[in-house]
């Protein structure tokens, strides 16, 4: 089977990973510069300062770096899986490749979700990564923070789990995504309304998937 | 050799197949008739296994289609060539890498690929398109290239899914002679399903009215030519009414 699908996965992880980094890198800029503002908000005169530091690079770490990215590329990913697999079931290209003796399956959906599982993990690494140095940034320019502070809170706090859990997390949800998007795409009956039917459902599906997972491990692992 | 025996197929509470039995012989083109939404494609379609009957059984070479496994399935799909309706050429790629992507899972090599690519669009004399996408071609080039995509694996059987429905009068005319020359030149065993009747009578070597999901009629091109069946008459003759 990988002598089929061997091939397509690196095109797959340019389109579906690389193409969105974009969007991920925008998304963490302000959502850093979101939780600066609010921990400060939030901390004033009752908690030292520096937890500002902590609180960003946790909760984007842990919570928001995974899930925001994972609900942007629910969009971008999932809506894109199933409007060409939809587009391609409707112009019978599915059969035409089933009439070929190719295997649906291992040749379309295959590289797609190895590929979502594989980049959504990176993408949300350099979304995190981005998102603290937003916080950092922030807290620095905007509120009476220094550098060293900041990294005090980040550093007093930081288990390398905080890492893993979130990285975990997001391959989870590549693979729901690519997986959402691929079922209801090879499902879409009815031309272009159908594929359009099914391009919402596949990001609905996905968002609703990133939101279970994320329970799910937040209960198993936390 | 094909055969349809007591085929029923429902969708929903739509009965599109009743009882659709017929032998298609090796050979020769047969040419199913019939009018628009009358089950046609849905008759092709289980021959390829895209489609599985509620009742009755599809045999291609003494196999029960349907009660085949992938790996059976697949080696059969292997041995037939589909055009269908609208090419449902993959758009993404270039004409050439349509017809190789046929090719690729046949552990030919590169050389044997790269022949048989050439030696299909030449056959459908579309040598020079190899590089264009589907999106540059015309209606009439893109059936071309669907049937080239088809005879690339060498089938033993072809299926013509409305192969001139769409096309100029010449156009659909070169289609006919292509037809004709793939099925001299490669000996395989035909089935067009249409409801063009020139290209019916020119292509065909038998021809079948599927008419209210079952074969109405079926005989010689002169037989269907001479028929007196009030149904088949008004059909091959397009009136509006049976009388």
């Amino acid at each position: 089977m990988p002598r089929v699908w061997g091939p397509l996965l690196i095109t797959q992880m340019r389109r579906l990973g690389v193409d969105s980094i974009p969007i991920s890198l925008f998304l963490a800029v302000f959502t850093g510069i979101v939780l600066a503002l609010l921990a400060s908000n939030i901390f004033t005169g009752a908690v030292p300062l520096y937890f500002v530091g902590a609180l960003v690079a946790k909760t984007i770490m842990m919570e928001l770096g995974p899930v925001l990215t994972g609900m942007a590329l629910a969009g971008r990913v999932g809506a894109n899986i199933a409007a060409e697999l939809g587009t391609m079931k409707v112009t019978e290209q599915i059969d035409a490749l089933e009439t070929l003796a190719i295997d649906v399956h291992a040749y379309l959906v295959v590289p797609r979700v190895v590929a979502a599982t594989l980049m959504f993990p990176v993408v949300t690494a350099m979304a995190v990564a981005v998102g603290v140095v937003s916080g950092w940034i922030t807290a620095t320019s905007l509120l009476d923070l220094s550098t060293p502070e900041f990294f005090k809170g980040v550093r007093q706090f930081y288990h390398f789990k905080d890492v893993w859990f979130g990285l975990l997390k997001s391959a989870s949800f590549g693979c729901a995504i690519a997986i959402m998007g691929s079922l209801t795409g090879l499902r879409t009956q009815g031309g272009a309304e159908g594929v359009g039917r099914a391009t919402t459902r596949a990001v609905v599906l996905g968002c609703e998937a990133i939101l279970v997972l994320d329970a799910f491990w937040a209960l198993i692992l936390l | 050799m094909i055969r349809f025996s007591s085929v029923e197929k429902r969708f929903g509470s739509k009965t599109v197949l009743d009882g659709f039995s017929l032998d298609i012989p090796d050979g020769r083109t047969t040419v199913l008739l019939g009018y628009s939404g009358s089950g046609k494609s849905v008759m092709l379609k289980h021959i390829v296994g895209l489609l599985d009957p509620d009742e009755g059984t599809v045999e291609v070479d003494d196999q029960i289609v349907h009660e085949l496994d992938r790996d059976a399935l697949a080696t059969l799909r292997g041995t037939i060539g589909y055009v269908f309706q609208f090419a449902a050429l993959f758009d993404s790629m270039t004409v050439a890498e349509n017809i190789r992507l046929a090719l690729e899972n046949r552990r030919l090599d590169e050389d044997a690929i790269v022949a048989r690519v050439d030696e299909s669009l030449q056959l459908v004399d579309l040598s020079d398109a190899g590089d264009r996408y589907p999106a540059e071609l015309s209606g009439g080039m893109k059936k071309r290239v669907g049937i080239a995509r088809a005879i690339a694996l060498r089938p033993r059987y072809i299926l013509y899914d409305e192969p001139t429905t769409g096309l100029d009068p010449v156009t659909a005319a070169i289609m006919d002679e292509l037809m004709v020359r793939t099925k001299r030149e490669l000996g395989v065993t035909g089935v067009v399903v249409t409801h063009d009747m020139r290209s019916a009578f020119t292509v065909g070597d038998r021809i079948a009215m599927l008419y209210q999901g079952r074969v109405r009629q079926v005989g010689s091109v002169e037989e269907i030519k001479a028929t007196d069946d009030p149904v088949v008459r008004q059909f091959i003759e397009g009136r509006a009414t049976l009388t």
